[in-house]
């Protein structure tokens, strides 16, 4: 049933390839353009950089980003709807929101050749995972203010391909469709996907009868484990998609069939890693917070944005032969790491301590409370066939082997919880993972 | 020779219990027997019935993780000693008993009990030398409906 297609070269890829000299030749005739365009349009970036006593004119290199100002998250919401946009109302085609992963909304702007580029990024990044015309790709991005839906929508358009703008959600709808249209490739989050997968059985559909080949995984973060269950139980190969809608939404990154962490399209996105806490570069390869300046953005030019996200740069050549820099796998944000008796930890930590125990992972939630001032910490655990027996000596183990395993990996002693399977909410969008309920 | 048991993950918690049952009592299954183990946070619930499979199918389509487990059923003459008299037997051959529960009903002073062994092929092997009467599935369903 799933055809295996020969390679295609597709020639929208061509910068993919684009020789180191050329590659940073581009950046920096673009990225001076841009400073120079924030420069004058963004009062928020003039004033900046006059604190800092810069002019455009100062950046002659690409080292010389690192003397740039940063933007936060927090500029957007400050300057809450349009502070940030460097071009007029009338020159703006789109407007996107996003809810964030956290708290108020922040409000991004297009131009005409900013969906250009969106749409080219996108496109770059179907063709790179072996997707092309012909292929029908079911969109299960949410479509709306979320850059996700409308952004892969144009780019595989664009492609040649057929798209399905199903949008997020409706489970039983999202399996009819994939089945009597005979879907060749999927764009959802991760955590949806593995819904529709357990969900799968009960609507009769077997994912690996299905022409499905490729699922395009993004818009949160998720890990080789979670990869290797899906691949293994649907028999398609997810590929990892990264971006954000500060800098343009999906596209800003995507893995080639090499599946070995997404490639920046660097030409349009100059990345950094910084040390989270100094704001200094890091070595090269160590892991840091990534940080990015948008080499071609007219309505809202982001130089050096905090993207919060900790991954590193993997500067050694992909075997597909492009010349762009990886990034690993976002397996976490520092948004997502919570604070639990003056220790940090990242939900992944807590993903890997169960897996290590059970094997493949288990659909699990974090609730943290407070009892009289201390912090506690409950891990619930569905519960899965393969720890399940008949005897209740044989489960409290898996309780305690679990119990500690994470307490090897973060430090903590926490409450494990089994809990009937099912029972924890499968997201549409996002996976919650983390359940705050503390009074601070 | 062996039975079939289903046994079912439940929280502990109001209501857990009654789901399972539910489902059954609609879909017209009778239980033969059952017993529930339970820790502080939750508890098992051990099945015995005539249609396993399809129990378990229709519990695991609603979402229950359902484990399938050999037992094995002796029968035991109802009367002081009766049961101490097999486990002197087991004990001799030094064969551990996980758990075990008895069916409800009985017939001519005879009770039937369910054991739960590691090894139930060796414990059945044990017993029958031993001249026990293990009771083959068959003859059980048949005793039991003809009550």
């Amino acid at each position: 049933m799933k055809k295996n297609h020969p390679a295609r070269f597709h020639p929208v890829s061509a910068p993919d390839f684009l020789p180191l000299e050329q590659l940073q030749g581009l950046q920096l005739h673009r990225l001076q353009g841009m400073v120079q365009r924030a420069y004058d349009h963004v009062p928020l970036f003039h004033q900046r950089m006059a604190e800092r006593d810069l002019k455009p004119a100062d950046v002659n290199s690409l080292a010389d980003v690192t003397k740039l100002p940063f933007t936060v998250k927090t500029d957007l919401r400050d300057t809450y709807p349009f502070g940030l946009f460097a071009s007029p109302m009338r020159d703006i085609v789109r407007l996107h929101a996003s809810t964030g992963t956290t708290g108020k909304p922040i409000v991004v702007a297009y131009t005409k050749e900013d969906i250009g580029v969106w749409e080219n990024v996108i496109m770059r990044s179907f063709a790179a995972c072996g997707l092309h015309a012909g292929d029908v790709i079911q969109n299960a991005y949410g479509y709306g203010l979320f850059t996700g839906g409308l952004g892969a929508h144009y780019g595989g358009e664009a492609l040649g391909a057929t798209v399905i703008p199903i949008s997020g959600g409706n489970t039983q709808r999202q399996l009819m469709v994939m089945k009597d249209f005979g879907s060749t490739a999927i764009c959802c989050t991760p955590s949806y996907f593995l819904h529709l997968l357990e969900q799968a059985t009960e609507f009769g559909v077997n994912f690996k009868e299905l022409p499905l080949r490729a699922g395009v995984f993004g818009a949160e973060p998720w890990t080789e484990s979670m990869r290797r269950r899906i691949e293994a139980e649907s028999g398609i190969k997810a590929y990892d998609i990264y971006g954000l809608s500060e800098i343009i939404g999906p596209g800003v990154a995507m893995e080639c069939e090499c599946q070995v962490g997404p490639h920046i399209f660097e030409d349009w996105f100059y990345p950094e890693i910084l040390d989270f806490k100094t704001g200094k570069p890091v070595t090269d390869g160590e892991e840091g917070e990534l940080v990015l300046t948008t080499l071609g953005k007219q309505a809202m030019p982001m130089i050096r944005y905090r993207t919060r996200d900790i991954t590193a740069l993997t500067t050694g050549r992909c075997e597909c032969g492009r010349t762009l820099r990886r990034i690993q796998r976002i397996g976490r944000r520092s948004d997502d790491m919570f604070i639990i008796r003056g220790v940090n930890v990242y939900p992944s930590q807590i993903e890997t301590a169960l897996l290590k125990v059970e094997g493949t992972l288990p659909h699990y939630q974090i609730i943290l409370t407070r009892e009289k001032g201390l912090d506690e910490v409950e891990v619930q655990v569905e519960v899965t066939r393969e720890v399940f027996g008949d005897t209740v000596g044989a489960l409290e183990q898996v309780q305690r082997r679990l119990c500690q395993s994470v307490e090897t990996l973060t430090g903590l002693r926490v409450g494990v919880r089994m809990v009937q399977p099912q029972t924890i909410q499968r997201s549409e969008g996002k996976a919650k993972r983390v359940i705050d309920q503390r009074k601070m | 020779m062996k039975l079939k048991q289903l046994s079912l993950f439940l929280e502990n918690k109001p209501g857990a219990l009654s789901r399972p049952m539910r489902l059954l009592a609609r879909a017209k299954f009778n239980i033969l027997t059952l017993s529930i183990a339970e820790a502080n946070q939750f508890g098992i619930l051990r099945l015995i019935l005539r249609d396993w499979e399809a129990a378990k199918k229709l519990l695991e389509k609603n979402g229950f993780v359902v484990r399938v487990t050999d037992m094995v059923a002796v029968q035991v003459s109802d009367q002081p000693g009766g049961l101490s008299k097999i486990l002197d037997l087991l004990e001799k051959a030094r064969i551990n008993v996980e758990f075990m529960y008895a069916f409800t009903e009985k017939r001519e002073n005879k009770a039937v009990l369910v054991f739960r062994f590691d090894d139930p092929d060796n414990a059945i092997k044990i017993l029958r030398q031993r001249k026990v009467n293990v009771v083959a599935s068959v003859d059980l369903l048949k005793q039991a409906e003809a009550i």
